[in-house]
């Protein structure tokens, strides 16, 4: 129980900033900016596969991308504010981890439910506009919220200081953005040939389950319990 | 986390920068739709609709000034294979309007049959209209919609249809949602007992062998009509078990002399489908699904056949 912390912050990442993160929660950068990656690239790759999993029901028109488009940039909206907010109470690589893990639970169920939440609102939303956008808010408002709580959570993880913190959003957005482009790119280019649909969400909630899980392992012990 | 959707804005990009060649033909008409470029061009001896969406034009349809009826291009001649199948479909769905050549054709026809035509583009059916001739009526009736919206939606009424007509695929994009083995296994329930599929389809690439199988595992065995001369592909699929081919021959001499003027050899055609049924596709090839539809990429590895076959 009586690990010292800037040993692990600094095997784990770059130590200058590390040290200063670490002193405040022993947040190890490279930790933090993996899982960065991984949530960036969860997003996207979804959000490709948002226009595929609608299309057998409401089409292939401009308007289904655009129902995607809009519930994932609103969910991403809402999930800053609500990572954000969660910060405030005691962070830490523990509870970040947490995030990543009821990702993997809220996204993992859309396998079963996709189907028969588009054959339910196909019965009752008549324009295929609306049609797509209700199922998109139904189908990917919960998963895309929670992916969206990780980036502002993530600078809090790593800001030190007042001074240094646009250059940690910046890191951070960089590799989460970063991680977007890879999540579009291997989806749509590979994946797409060489898995079914549901099997790469199950794919993408099992990143997030185990990105989540190498979170709470790498959380540094403290010698007492959490704040 | 700024994302945006990069492939439409890059398509809107490419066709605004790459117009491609044009050959020979003046440009009446050009306009970037929400899902194309369209164009229309009046070559020496005919009037043509083309579509681009990426680095090539083709000719997606053509007509004839001086002969309206005369069909330009073989894939729609043996379209109309059909009424070899199907002599008198009396309600007939058409996916993809194009110049409005087949469901024109057929309405004149079949004067007592009613025909829908699900078309994806509204500027396709005001091009059809303006330059092509195209009437809608009562019996012949254009809806702005998805097929697949539009064929769900018809299941989900009960109507039927004695012939469905797939011709949506026809520039360099193919609507992936259109060849999945649940989308066919709706448009064949759209066709209650009886009733004829055709779809005009892909030749060539890798696409040849997975649509195939798409189409086994729906219909079974299904005529794969390929014309000499032509490097297109129609599939003639029917819901329930092929006709023989003295069916076939009888239905064909019937039809010979209205479709005489329309310039389809369709005495040519009994024999071609009766030696259009064996398997000439690699069956390991696995079936496309709503699950599983890569159809654009696995055309990609070769292109299909170039304008002479359009």
């Amino acid at each position: 129980m009586k690990e010292d912390r800037a040993t692990a912050s600094q095997a784990a990442g770059d130590p200058a900033s590390s040290r200063d993160a670490a002193a405040d929660r022993g947040a190890p950068t490279l930790v933090v900016n993996g899982l960065a990656f991984g949530g960036g690239f969860a997003v996207m790759a979804l959000e490709m596969l948002g226009g595929r999993i609608l299309a057998p029901w409401f089409g292939g028109s401009i308007h289904v991308w655009g129902s995607v488009i809009a519930v994932f940039m609103l969910s991403l909206a809402l999930g800053y504010l609500a990572g954000g907010a969660w910060s405030l109470r005691a962070p830490s690589l523990r509870r970040f981890g947490f995030i990543f893990l009821v990702g993997a639970g809220v996204l993992y169920p859309l396998l079963a439910a996709a189907g028969p939440i588009m054959a339910w609102t196909f019965e009752r939303v008549e324009d295929p506009r609306y049609g797509s956008l209700v199922a998109s808010l139904a189908l990917f408002v919960a998963p895309t919220v929670v992916l969206g709580a990780i980036s502002p959570y993530a600078v809090r993880l790593l800001v030190p200081n007042r001074e240094r913190s646009g250059r940690v959003a910046g890191g951070l957005y960089f590799v989460s953005t970063l991680g977007s482009a890879a999540g579009t790119l291997a989806t749509s280019f590979y994946f797409v040939l060489w898995f079914d649909i549901h099997a790469i969400v199950a794919g993408l909630a099992g990143l997030l389950a185990l990105l989540g899980v190498a979170a709470v392992v790498a959380e540094p012990r403290r010698p007492s319990g959490p704040a | 986390m700024k994302r945006r959707l990069a492939p439409l804005a890059a398509a809107a990009a490419l066709a605004a920068t790459a117009l491609p060649s044009l050959g020979t033909g003046t440009v009446l008409h050009r306009e970037q739709s929400l899902y194309q470029n369209i164009l229309v061009v009046r070559e020496p001896t005919r009037l043509c609709l083309r579509f681009s969406v990426r680095r090539q034009t083709r000719n997606q349809s053509c007509v004839d000034p001086e002969d309206g009826r005369r069909m330009v291009f073989a894939y729609t001649r043996m379209m109309m294979a059909l009424l070899l199948l199907e002599p008198a479909p009396e309600r007939i769905l058409v996916a993809g309007l194009g110049g409005g050549t087949l469901p024109a054709a057929l309405a004149a026809l079949l004067p007592e049959a009613a025909i829908d035509v699900v078309e994806i583009d509204p500027a396709v059916v005001a091009v059809a209209e303006r330059y092509f001739g195209f009437a809608a009526t009562a019996r012949l009736r254009v809806v702005v919609a998805d097929a697949r919206v539009f064929v769900k939606r018809a299941l989900a009424r009960d109507d039927r249809y004695h012939a469905v007509l797939l011709d949506a695929y026809g520039g360099d994009y193919i609507p992936e949602h259109l060849l999945t083995r649940e989308f066919l296994a709706e448009v064949r329930g759209l066709l209650g007992g009886g009733g004829v599929v055709a779809a005009n389809t892909f030749s060539a690439s890798r696409l040849y062998h997975h649509e195939s199988a798409t189409y086994q595992a729906v219909f079974g065995t299904f005529f794969n009509f390929k014309a000499p001369g032509s490097g297109n592909r129609i599939v003639l699929a029917a819901n329930g078990p092929l006709p023989p081919t003295a069916v076939l021959e009888a239905n064909a001499a019937a039809w010979r002399a209205p479709l005489a003027a329309y310039g389809v050899p369709i005495d040519s055609y009994p024999a071609l489908l009766a030696a259009a049924t064996a398997v000439d596709w690699d069956t390991a090839a696995r079936p496309l699904t709503d699950q599983y539809a890569p159809a654009n990429l696995l055309q990609d590895a070769a292109r299909m056949p170039q304008d002479a076959a359009r």
